[in-house]
């Protein structure tokens, strides 16, 4: 069982990171991002951090998002399109092994993500971070993928192979910056700023510039994390329809 | 045998490899199968034979427990096919069905092994699907034979004794075809059990023992490829003819 599961995981590692449509923009996206904003607007301070530690945080959360939504997103849809879930459920490998896999490939790309961003932040903008904050920020980052796999998930089961990458694309970068995470969510327009409020990559952000000893003050950090919560929960549901409608036209 | 008269038919010592008993399957207002039986035999091939949309494709996922009969009984080994001992008795290549493109063959292979609790080797598992030569080869790069072979190669890694193809030779050349063929046949001769969908009336011919014509949801005829040509000049007039009477008839 758990050598199934592992080389599930290894496989579908493997077949994402020689994806380059996948695994170049997830991974240098984010820090091509951070290069021109984080760096160049640096110095200038925001609340209580450095404008680019602040940026480490959201574009951390950018990565970590896109790293989750593609990784399952699009993959599940295409891999349904192929007949490949199918064809695994005529052997007798376990189904956890399938969404095991996925769960483990986005964290791991997320991780790669998130410690280039800090390398990134670290190296070219002058941030410092103590060792506490960096282990912090990395922690949430990487538990909070785990609502964004949900999320495309969900997404996964809902499109087709060939509209997942468009519709993905639409509802991630539109939300990436609606949140906050391309620029700091006090520069954009008030009404934006309660938008926000109901989006999930904000709350991320926000527990992410925490852990950094950011983010804005007007909200607890429970409010935050049940938010998250919350989300996860809608989107799994969202997510069981789907597969309960496949699993209806597929196997009546 | 026993000479005495039985209430019931007899129920075999060894359970057959498949059986369909009187199976209906609607999918909302079409029917894909109407009282429909089919059984296969250890040890052979059997071709079930039909156009496009005769219903040979939900006959394979129901044996495959990929769906629920609406009537009729489905049984692997004597038992359900969800049953997890038949996921390991049996492999299956569906149509049209895909790997990742960007994984080598000797990964899938690696990985599809892994599920079972006794695959083949690796070895064994080229030579049967005539892969040698490609195992570092990515799948996304082979040819259409090729790609074919390769999930021969998936159906059977778990040494399965009962092997479920659907369609697996459409869309290859004559060369493909055949190169198929001769894996298809190199198994049987190992005395396991083979349930092959087709609508090539050649294909059946070359590599059937007994072939079952479906026509419509409904079975047609059943028996040996001779039994089947009758008195016809080719399996192909035989199978015109039968599903020209069946038209007159509706």
């Amino acid at each position: 069982m758990l050598r199934i599961h592992l080389l599930e995981i290894k496989y579908e590692f493997l077949k994402l990171l020689r994806t380059p449509a996948y695994s170049l923009p997830t991974i240098l996206f984010p820090i091509l991002f951070y290069l021109f904003f984080g760096v160049a607007m640096g110095q200038r301070q925001i609340g209580s951090v450095t404008m680019a530690a602040y940026m480490v945080a959201t574009y951390g959360a950018f990565g970590v998002i896109g790293a989750s939504l593609f990784g399952f997103g699009v993959t599940v849809a295409l891999e349904r399109g192929q007949g490949l879930l199918e064809a695994k459920r005529t052997t007798p490998m376990p189904i956890s092994a399938y969404f095991v896999a996925k769960i483990a490939m986005a964290m791991i790309f997320s991780a790669a993500v998130v410690l280039g961003l800090m390398a990134t932040g670290i190296l070219a903008a002058g941030v410092t971070l103590t060792l506490g904050q960096g282990l912090r920020l990395f922690a949430v980052l990487i538990a909070g993928s785990s609502t964004f796999c949900a999320f495309g998930l969900a997404l996964g089961y809902f499109t087709s192979e060939k509209s997942a990458v468009p519709l993905v694309n639409l509802i991630y970068l539109p939300l990436s910056f609606l949140s906050g995470l391309w620029v700091p969510i006090a520069f954009l327009p008030k009404p934006l700023q309660t938008l926000a409020f109901f989006l999930p990559p904000y709350h991320l952000s926000q527990l992410a510039l925490r852990a950094i000893g950011g983010g804005r003050p007007s909200l607890a950090t429970s409010t935050h994390v049940l938010a998250l919560v919350a989300s996860t929960a809608l989107f799994i549901a969202l997510a069981y329809l789907g597969y309960r409608r496949d699993e209806g036209k597929r196997f009546a | 045998m026993s000479a005495l008269p039985l209430p019931f038919p007899t129920i075999p010592d060894t359970p057959l490899p498949a059986h369909l008993g009187r199976v209906t399957k609607t999918y909302g207002r079409v029917t894909a199968l109407r009282d429909f039986t089919l059984s296969i035999q250890p040890g052979e091939l059997l071709a079930l034979l039909g156009a496009n949309g005769a219903g040979k494709t939900t006959a394979v996922r129901l044996l495959l427990g990929l769906g629920k009969p609406d009537s009729g009984m489905v049984r692997v080994f004597g038992a359900d096919p969800r049953d997890a001992v038949n996921r390991v008795r049996t492999g299956a290549m569906l149509q049209a069905a895909q790997v990742p493109e960007t994984l080598r063959v000797r990964e899938h292979i690696h990985l599809f092994s892994s599920y079972y609790p006794k695959p083949l080797s690796m070895d064994e598992i080229l030579d049967a699907a005539g892969l040698h030569g490609l195992e570092e080869r990515k799948f996304g790069g082979l040819s259409g034979g090729q790609k074919q072979r390769v999930l021969f190669a998936l159906a059977i890694c778990g040494n399965p004794d009962l092997l479920i193809l659907d369609e697996p030779t459409v869309g290859l050349d004559v060369e493909a075809r055949r190169a198929l063929w001769r894996q298809i046949r190199a198994f049987v001769a190992r005395g396991k059990s083979v349930l092959l969908t087709t609508h090539y009336l050649a294909e059946a011919e070359a590599l059937a023992n007994r072939i079952a014509v479906i026509h419509r949801g409904e079975m047609l005829a059943e028996g040996t490829p001779a039994e089947i040509k009758g008195n016809a000049a080719s399996l192909e007039d035989a199978f015109v003819a039968m599903t020209e009477d069946r038209e007159g008839e509706v």
